[in-house]
């Protein structure tokens, strides 16, 4: 019975796994909040929401999603790479990620830039006089691809770590369990994304 | 189960650490030093809160002006709620309790995440830090009540965002502590210690760990939100903007009704783990106790519009969440049944522990009467945001998890500190509590029920009479509190020094001496008996009979 012992205070991955699936839980919350405000705030003015939602760029929004979608693949093979041993590929395919994500932001950031330029932004004159369902769309816009693109950067943050981890050996083909934990926080966010990118840019 | 470990080996104070002195508690990962980190804090805190409280019934001693101006009366109701809730009652059994004795009880030396655990506790520092320090910003504490709601939390000119931020940081830290719990329950357990072989303490853990996990986000992202809304102004519940302020509420009680639950199960499992040890009994009805924290915990989850049954739903929307209401109530009568049955026909010993674990049953029971008849549509209406509603939740809150904390401290203070607390006083103490308890919260009850609102500064003269037992009331419960923790802060140096198992309890950590050593266990213990194995006594008493 020593030997479970040994590995409750040592290592244990399947617990290290749990903990992060729970946390992976609240934060799926976190964003079902605003997906419930949504919900009914578009129950509520439906016509208002599909003519705000037609101002949005879809080329951009769905830009965006296969920049994602492809970061979200890369991070999966960075982690079959460090598992098979080639610790340069798996390097390379996480930075492959953090450039992908930061691509993401680049073209974030060129739209809200257009939005505000246009006139669309919280207390503008320009928004304030529009229908209250068109102020409310704007609003959750930007504060849930504001707080999608917040975990965006966390998980650049996250990502990068896990690089300087494979380098210096702390991760590697016995011992990967931080970077699946970083890989499925990636794709948590990379889901969240693929809820958001519809309910905005596509349903009108 | 095994006996005490040698006296001469360090217990877990006197052990070397990386660091010295105060950096050697502040930057220890080790779960005991965090829950007693955690107790001084929330005692701090308790103390604060309560001493808003007793200066807010001592201006209800005249209708008219007593003490204050109304606006500071509206500052004293909102932080006596948010230090009670979210600084002292949420965090109290979790973080304390739990963290000092989940890895005890379940026979493992540590937590599953060390230092996520200490991370929680700097978290509820900064959270608890920044709520105090919103109350001496310029601009005043926070006027809203602790419920925060829109559009008055939009508007109000008073230390908002502080004070939201400080809830969205405690609600953080509280994620983290239930995760943890949930993994250490899963994967430490000690060989030998099935599921039903757990304390009832852990069960009530692990029901909670999974509130904290998947209500307390909700809670989260809405304040953000209004802490969005102030800074930006952008539109979500303002009505100016087109928001809903309803919705604000929906989502509140999302969270908070949830919360309570995050308040109550833990102090429940605490009256089913002391009332075995004091009746010299099994626990009655194991499985049913344990089953009905998960029903509570998810059926729980359901209920939250019923304090909303005034601000416009549909009736179909009514009626669904009175009879949850109702249903609610079901698993926590199973509990308080399977309590008074354990101690039927049990030896019982009536120690300090046991008499507030008595106490809370009454007053629990009370606080969940009162609860169905406001789960009621029909006298809902009636009594929405009177004193029967402060009657009632003080009642939950106070006479169940408040007597559960003050049991539960006494129960296992000689394994925390290694010492005695002395009797008389304590038992003094718990007298006086007691009484001042009920003289101050049943008079509540009644006013509520001639119409008293919550949260007046002025009242009607009729009501002169009740406010004022209430009041003394006050000072009869506050006697008792400030004796009870002068006994036990006393006792910290001249009680005699504890046995290793003082009570008689049967759970893992009355196996270890007192206070545990740092790292708990040598061997972890292979446990082979139920938590509550009093089968010699029993024996004994059936030959008796």
């Amino acid at each position: 019975m020593t030997t479970t012992a040994m590995e409750h205070s040592h290592r244990d991955d399947v617990g290290s796994r749990m903990g992060l699936w729970l946390f992976l839980f609240s934060e799926l919350i976190l964003f079902g909040g605003m997906f419930i405000i949504y919900a009914v705030y578009r129950f509520k003015h439906p016509e208002e929401f599909r003519l705000a939602a037609s101002e949005l760029d879809s080329f951009i929004g769905t830009l965006n999603t296969i920049i994602l979608l492809t970061s979200s693949l890369t991070v999966a093979m960075s982690i079959t790479a460090i598992q098979r041993d080639k610790k340069y590929f798996s390097m390379a395919l996480v930075v492959t990620t953090l450039i992908l994500a930061l691509a993401f932001l680049v073209n974030k950031y060129f739209e809200w830039a257009h939005k505000i330029s246009l006139g669309i932004y919280p207390q503008s004159p320009d928004l304030v006089n529009k229908p209250q369902g068109e102020i409310l769309y704007f609003g959750l816009y930007y504060v849930m691809t504001g707080l999608h693109a917040l975990h965006v950067i966390i998980g650049m943050v996250v990502l990068a770590v896990m690089v300087v981890f494979i380098a210096n050996g702390k991760i590697n083909q016995h011992t990967f369990v931080r970077l699946e934990a970083g890989g499925l926080y990636w794709h948590l966010v990379d889901i969240i994304w693929i809820f958001l990118f519809p309910l905005f840019y596509l349903i009108q | 189960m095994t006996t005490a470990t040698v006296a001469a080996e360090p217990d877990f104070y006197h052990e070397k650490t990386r660091f010295k002195g105060i950096f050697g508690w502040i930057f220890s990962t080790d779960h005991k030093r965090i829950g007693i980190l955690y107790l001084i804090a929330i005692i701090t805190f308790f103390l604060t809160g309560m001493t808003i409280g007793v200066l807010m019934r001592l201006e209800m001693l005249n209708p008219e002006n007593t003490i204050v101006t109304a606006q500071t009366y509206n500052m004293f109701f909102t932080l006596h709620g948010i230090i009670m809730i979210f600084l002292v009652l949420i965090p109290v059994f979790p973080a304390v309790f739990g963290n000092f004795f989940l890895p005890l009880m379940i026979g493992a030396k540590d937590v599953f995440f060390p230092r996520l655990n200490l991370l929680s506790w700097w978290l509820f520092m900064a959270g608890g830090t920044l709520a105090l320090v919103s109350l001496f910003l310029p601009g005043g504490a926070a006027d809203t009540g602790w419920t925060f709601y829109v559009p008055y939390s939009i508007r109000s000119n008073t230390n908002i965002i502080p004070a939201l931020m400080a809830a969205f940081i405690l609600g953080f830290s509280s994620i983290l502590t239930g995760l943890n719990f949930i993994t250490t329950i899963h994967r430490m357990r000690a060989p030998g210690m099935t599921w039903f072989k757990m304390p009832l303490f852990t069960w009530s853990l692990y029901a909670t760990g999974w509130v904290q996990v998947l209500a307390t986000p909700v809670i989260g992202i809405t304040l953000l939100l209004v802490t969005i809304e102030r800074l930006f102004g952008v539109g979500i519940f303002d009505p100016t903007l087109g928001g809903d302020p309803v919705l604000y509420q929906h989502l509140f009680w999302m969270y908070s009704h949830p919360a309570v639950y995050i308040i109550i199960l833990p102090a429940m499992g605490v009256v089913s783990d002391i009332i075995p040890v004091f009746a010299r009994r099994t626990i009655f009805g194991y499985k049913f106790i344990a089953y009905s924290s998960l029903a509570i915990a998810s059926v729980g989850s359901l209920v939250w519009a019923h304090h909303m049954f005034t601000v416009g739903m549909s009736n179909t929307g009514m009626f669904m969440f009175s009879l949850l209401t109702f249903l609610v109530a079901i698993p926590s009568a199973i509990k308080v049944f399977n309590w008074v049955a354990t101690l039927y026909k049990g030896s019982i010993e009536l120690e300090v522990p046991l008499l507030f674990m008595l106490a809370f049953i009454v007053q629990f029971s009370i606080g969940g009467l009162t609860g169905l008849m406001l789960g009621a549509l029909s006298v809902n209406i009636h009594v929405t945001d009177t004193y029967f509603v402060v009657g009632h939740f003080h009642y939950v809150m106070f006479g169940g998890t408040g007597f559960a904390l003050f049991g539960a401290l006494h129960y296992w203070f000689p394994k925390m500190f290694g010492r005695m607390y002395k009797k008389r006083p304590a038992f003094f103490g718990w007298l006086f509590m007691t009484v001042g308890f009920n003289v101050l919260y049943f008079p509540m009850l009644i006013l509520g029920y001639m119409g008293m609102p919550r949260r007046y500064y002025h009242y009607l003269p009729e009501y002169e009479y009740l406010q004022r037992i209430a009041t003394v009331g006050s000072w009869i419960m506050v006697a008792g509190i400030l004796l009870l923790l002068i006994n036990l802060i006393v006792s910290l140096r001249r009680g005699d020094k504890a046995p290793a198992n003082p009570w008689g309890g049967r759970t893992l950590e009355w196996t270890v001496s007192s206070p545990p050593p740092m790292e708990n266990f040598h061997e972890i213990p292979v446990v082979t008996t139920g938590p509550y194995d009093y089968s010699e006594y029993e024996k004994l008493s059936s030959d008796q009979s």
